[in-house]
């Protein structure tokens, strides 16, 4: 249960980007039950899921964290109404990024945790923390070189993500 | 299809007509029962009476062996063993440190990615292919399916069906042709391993179902557990009064079997007590009619079951 | 050069007991740009207020940040306070070192390294903070009530009183949910429509609640203050303005078999009907289903197939061709109370997880009933007129089982909670049944007794020992019909025996439920709903009426299983609720909204397609002799509601949310990875 079992095990860092409705007031919910989790996680608050550009998760894993977590509230209970659909569109084009830049998917977890689901919390914090410590620490993106470009006439890649193309 | 297969010692003694008529409908069926090498006792009626360890152990063994063997579905035609494998899994997923244990007394992992799977889910899996091939439709005959207490219950553990209000039994009897009756007593329990030590007892519950059945107008019991043939079938004359005529007991594979046209030697109707030769020429003389019309499916026991007449409405809630 | 102030709190041994509270004080301390860090054992109180407008004042601070509980807690209080001493209250945020820490880790080292990351990244955020206003709207003092059953009245009449314009929306023909189809009501026995129909009858003649019966809510836009919401009124097939409620078209009606809804399908109605006798308002309604005009016109009958009730009507009342209306209100706050309804006692369930008790032939025996049947069977407004006889015969039942607990409390049925009203209207069955079968035996089975209310355990004590109703603790394996009776098969736990009971009818307290359609009306408020569709109350403790979108309330039982007394007073503390966020002339919200730079803005409204809104709108951007250069995206304000989800959407980045831009963001990400 706890973060320092082993002083000479890997201990990762993960960074949160959750919505302040559901999820952080879920973790919220966690912490006055007493719910003890692994401490490797900080939580970055944000309106909504809506407002997460994908390019905060790239950021977080340049400066050094190990692993990160997305999280929002459920699909329909958005208190936004729709903001996680659209994260959640958002992130399905990330996916295919990430595999450019090399992450391992594992090292990312986007999770649906509500209000009232802090023991869900704990659980998406210490499966996320289990699996990035498993991976071992995060050193860059490797492979950087570009792939080929693609011949005339193919649709070139887009390189910005979240960029457009939202519906 | 290619399912593991756990006969447990009950289909190599007591209930071989269980065993012939189960490997007699798999083919039409499209089951492939591959049975396991090296099984053993499932440690039904003892061991959990004895060790707990034991008893987790011993259905863990043969599960562990049927995963080795490259199966993901391990059918355990007695409810009992069915009920012990299912329940050692349970524990197993349930309790960390146990798997531990379990894992240490095996000596083998257990990762418990074998489902078992008793006799009625199986069927029931193959109602689409039971119709179309059902050349012998058992119309007319009127079966009281009983469930006994081992097949749906805990519900935690054996989760196919409803544990108070089942309805699997009664679906595979429909698509055989034969019409389900309602009665009441389908859940209670036959007396099971008393049947040596506390024979009172258990003539008092076995003759209690007969009763409730025979007075929801049944021709015959199906049942899909050794025990509860035994202690309603080779028990039988104990449990009728005199002048009450016998009530055949047979397993719900025979009944897939008669109405898939399989004779009645195949299926072992021979090696009852309770004499099913009246039944099997009532099945015989029943039309050899095209395969069951893909008509519309009385799937549920409540339509299927309405009371045949007012005298019937006795028995009418289930 | 920025100047932020840290305070540390210690929430007595909250915080201090895993976080070594002086140390992370000491480490943000040597941040650049912290001028000021200091810790105290409890910073929300009075002197530790007072710690944060000192600092202010003394060390002229640009920035404040509190590390202690959740922003969701204090972020207000922390705020008013800096705010007290001039600072502009948005430059203060906290950073949330108890839920998010100490409470949720115990080993001391760790717990502190993570208060003192958390401190951080708050620090660095408030490093980019800006002063902002907030942001003042008026406010629309007028209230929507949703469901019309006793907390729905009691709140549309408290607004009402209290000098609020109300909009009361029934979706049934009548006001007066299943409160007026009760025969007495516990702890007191008092006759419940004797109570109730006053109530209904000053809604419909009270001059600022606007009854609007038949009618559902079918679009809500807006916010606190200003919501808009778009009304269905219900075809009724009958002209409100000239029917007067005479009756003569119920008695011309053909069709008087329809199984009525308020009887609770034990007796039936016209096809043209009002649910009963008492309805509020006494207008009749057209069940196109049924009626014989409707369905000769389904089955492409050119000729009218019936028109009795039109040609019985002296005003001319009847309208076959009416058709669902669409009105559109402005309100400034809603309070929703849709009530319950029974869970489904057979193996038809609406929602996946749910499971049916097929065991006990409801549904199949005619004589198994649930507690709403009772209770139209023991009203004298009932099918039988108040005497008590079995639905299956028509004969005086001598002897009934009651069964509590038919779904509530039991997980394998997917219903956990317990429906709080049962143990207590069982008692009273059993005294209204002894009332009026002198001779008759109740047999209730239980699993608890909980009368937990005033005059509530006396009632119950009441049933048996006045009433003789006898309590057997343990449950029911099995209900079936056997001949005459019906068969209960039950155990005494207490004894440890079977118990075999000859029912003449058999009663099933079932779980409430809250209303089918309720996650559709929730999702339309945007208010959660917990996993069996109750409306989430904003704090179960210190909000109870609240729900977490401003301006929306909750009463009665669509949040929980509630009694009267309960759904009263909920619907009376949300009538306060409204009243007092109606006392203001303006609102203030949060200044958490979006900003276009029209600079850099291309006009691809992308923004403008993602916001839930609607708050983007289109500013024409000219040069000084008025030619257009281009058309740039602008966000109302008074709409945007902050989500964010246009900036990151926005190709440019030209759209920035306030309190939440890229700049303070990226600065926290930044700030982790020292």
């Amino acid at each position: 249960m706890n973060a320092t079992l082993d002083k000479t095990s890997f201990e990762p860092r993960l960074t949160a980007f959750v919505c302040n409705w559901c999820t952080y007031t879920g973790a919220d919910l966690a912490g006055t039950s007493r719910l003890q989790m692994d401490a490797n996680v900080r939580i970055v608050r944000l309106p909504c899921t809506g407002r997460i550009d994908p390019l905060f998760i790239v950021k977080a894993f340049e400066r050094g964290a190990d692993g990160v977590i997305v999280s929002g509230c459920h699909p329909a209970d958005c208190h936004y109404t729709s903001g996680n659909y659209h994260a959640r569109r958002r992130f399905a084009f990330f996916k295919e990024l990430i595999e450019f830049l090399g992450l391992p998917e594992g090292r990312i977890t986007f999770s649906w945790v509500s209000a009232s689901e802090g023991q869900k919390w704990r659980e998406v914090v210490n499966d996320a923390t289990a699996r990035v410590r498993a991976l071992g620490p995060f050193s860059g993106y490797p492979g950087t070189e570009l792939p080929a470009w693609p011949a005339a006439g193919a649709p070139a890649p887009n390189p910005a993500p979240g960029g457009g193309g939202e519906r | 299809m290619r399912v593991g297969y756990y006969p447990g010692c009950s289909l190599h003694g007591t209930a071989r007509e269980l065993d012939e008529s189960l490997r007699a409908v798999a083919p039409p069926l499209g089951l492939e029962l591959v049975e396991v090498n090296d099984w053993s006792c499932c440690g039904a009626t003892s061991a959990h009476a004895t060790s707990h360890l034991l008893s987790v152990a011993l259905p863990a063994r043969n599960l562990a062996l049927a995963e080795e063997q490259g199966h993901d579905q391990l059918l355990a035609p007695c409810a009992a063993c069915y009920n012990r494998l299912a329940s050692a899994r349970h524990a197993v997923a349930c309790d960390a440190a146990l798997a531990e244990t379990i894992e240490d007394v095996l000596g083998r992992p257990f990762p418990s990615t074998v489902a078992p799977r008793n006799l009625v889910e199986v069927l029931r899996a193959r109602l689409d292919l039971l119709r179309e091939r059902a050349v012998r439709p058992l119309t007319g005959l009127k079966v009281a399916c009983y469930y006994g207490c081992l097949l749906v219950r805990p519900s935690e553990v054996c989760s196919f069906d409803d544990p108070e209000d089942p309805v699997s039994m009664e679906e595979v009897v429909t698509a055989t042709g034969a019409t389900p009756v309602a009665w009441r007593r389908r859940l209670d329990c036959c007396g099971g391993a008393f049947s040596v030590a506390r024979t009172g007892s258990v003539v008092r519950l076995s003759r209690a179902i007969l009763d409730d059945a025979r007075s929801a107008g049944a021709d015959a019991i199906a049942v899909a557990c050794p025990m509860c043939h035994s202690n309603l079938d080779f028990r039988q004359k104990a449990l009728v009064r005199r002048g009450e005529a016998e009530l055949p007991v047979l397993y719900l594979s025979e009944l897939v079997g008669l109405a898939l046209g399989l004779d009645a030697e195949t299926l072992g109707l021979g090696r009852h007590f309770v004499d099913t030769k009246a039944l099997v020429e009532r099945a015989l003389a029943s039309k050899p009619g095209p395969a069951a019309k893909p008509g519309p499916r009385p799937s549920a026991p409540a339509a299927a079951a309405k009371p045949a007449s007012p005298a019937a409405a006795g028995t009418e809630a289930v | 050069m920025a100047r932020i102030g840290v305070f540390v709190c210690h929430c007595g041994e909250n915080i201090g007991r895993t976080v070594d509270c002086a140390r992370v004080a000491g480490e943000i301390g040597k941040l650049p740009g912290v001028v000021h860090s200091v810790d105290y054992k409890y910073m929300c109180s009075d002197p530790g207020q007072a710690l944060i407008k000192q600092a202010i004042a003394e060390k002229g601070l640009t920035g404040v940040v509190v590390s202690a509980c959740s922003p969701h807690m204090h972020e207000r209080t922390f705020r008013r306070a800096a705010g007290g001493a001039g600072l502009n209250p948005f430059l203060c945020e906290m950073a949330n070192i108890r839920e998010h820490c100490s409470w949720i880790h115990e080993d001391r080292e760790a717990a502190t390294d993570k208060a003192i990351d958390l401190a951080r990244v708050i620090v660095e955020k408030v490093k980019r903070n800006v002063p902002l206003e907030t942001i003042r709207i008026p406010v629309e003092k007028r209230a929507l009530v949703i469901g019309g059953g006793i907390a729905g009245i009691q709140a549309a009449l408290d607004l009402a009183d209290g000098g609020a314009e109300v909009v009361l929306v029934e979706k049934e023909p009548s006001i007066g949910g299943h409160m007026s189809q009760l025969s007495e009501t516990f702890p007191t026995l008092d006759c419940s429509q004797c109570i109730l129909t006053p109530r209904m009858v000053e809604v419909y003649q009270h001059p600022r609640i606007r009854l609007m019966a038949y009618c559902e809510v079918d679009a809500v836009e807006g916010y606190i203050g200003n919501f808009k919401v778009t009304i269905r009124q219900k075809a009724r097939s009958v002209d409100e303005t000239k029917c007067n409620g005479c009756g003569a078209c119920q008695k011309a009606c053909v069709v008087k078999n329809v199984p009525s809804e308020f009887d609770e399908r034990l007796g039936k109605r016209t096809a043209i009907y009002v649910p009963f006798p008492q309805a509020v308002p006494n207008i009749p309604v057209i069940d196109r289903e049924h009626c014989a005009y409707f369905k000769g016109r389904a089955r492409g009958m050119k000729k009218d197939a019936c028109g009795k009730c039109k040609e019985a009507c002296a005003r001319g009342a009847i309208d076959f061709a009416q058709e669902d209306r669409f009105v559109t209100e402005k309100v400034g706050a809603i309070v929703v109370a849709t009530g319950y309804e029974l869970y489904s006692i057979g193996k038809d369930q609406p929602a996946a997880g749910l499971k049916g008790y097929g065991e006990y032939g409801y549904g199949t025996v005619p004589d198994v009933i649930d507690g709403l049947q009772f209770e139209r069977l023991a009203s004298a407004s009932g099918p039988t007129a108040g005497k008590l006889l079995r639905p299956s015969d028509g004969k005086v039942p001598k002897k009934i089982v009651f069964l509590q607990c038919v779904g509530s409390r039991d997980p394998a049925k997917g219903i956990d909670y317990c429906s709080k009203v049962c143990c207590m209207y069982v008692a009273k069955h059993t005294m209204l049944y002894r009332h009026k079968v002198h001779d008759g035996e109740a047999t209730v089975f239980y699993m608890d007794v909980r009368a937990a209310g005033k005059g509530y355990d006396e009632f119950t004590r009441r049933a048996v020992e006045e009433d003789g109703a006898v309590y057997v603790r343990g449950r029911v394996s099995r209900v079936y019909r056997d001949g005459d009776v019906v068969k209960v098969l039950g155990f005494d736990t207490l004894n440890g025996t079977p118990v075999e009971i000859d029912a003449d009818m058999v009663v099933l307290a079932t779980a409430m439920r809250p209303r089918k359609g309720i996650e559709k009306l929730a999702q339309t408020l945007s208010v959660s709903y917990d996993r069996h569709g109750f409306i989430n109350e904003a704090h179960p403790k210190l909000r109870p009426v609240e729900t977490n979108t401003a301006g929306v309330f909750v009463a009665g039982a669509c949040q929980a299983p509630r009694d009267i007394p309960d759904s009263v007073a909920m619907a009376s503390a949300a009538a306060a609720k409204v009243l007092g966020l109606f006392s203001n002339e303006m609102l203030e919200r949060e200044p958490t909204v979006a900003r276009v730079d029209a600079a850099l803005c291309a006009g691809c409204f992308h923004c403008e397609r993602v916001c839930p809104y609607g708050a983007v709108e289109h500013k024409e951007v000219r040069d000084r002799k008025g030619n257009l250069l281009k058309v740039v995206a602008d966000v109302n304000p008074g709409v945007c509601q902050g989500c964010g989800t246009c900036q990151a959407t926005c190709p440019s980045k030209s759209v920035e949310l306030m309190g939440f831009t890229d700049e303070q963001i990226y600065a926290e990400v930044n700030a982790l990875a020292l």
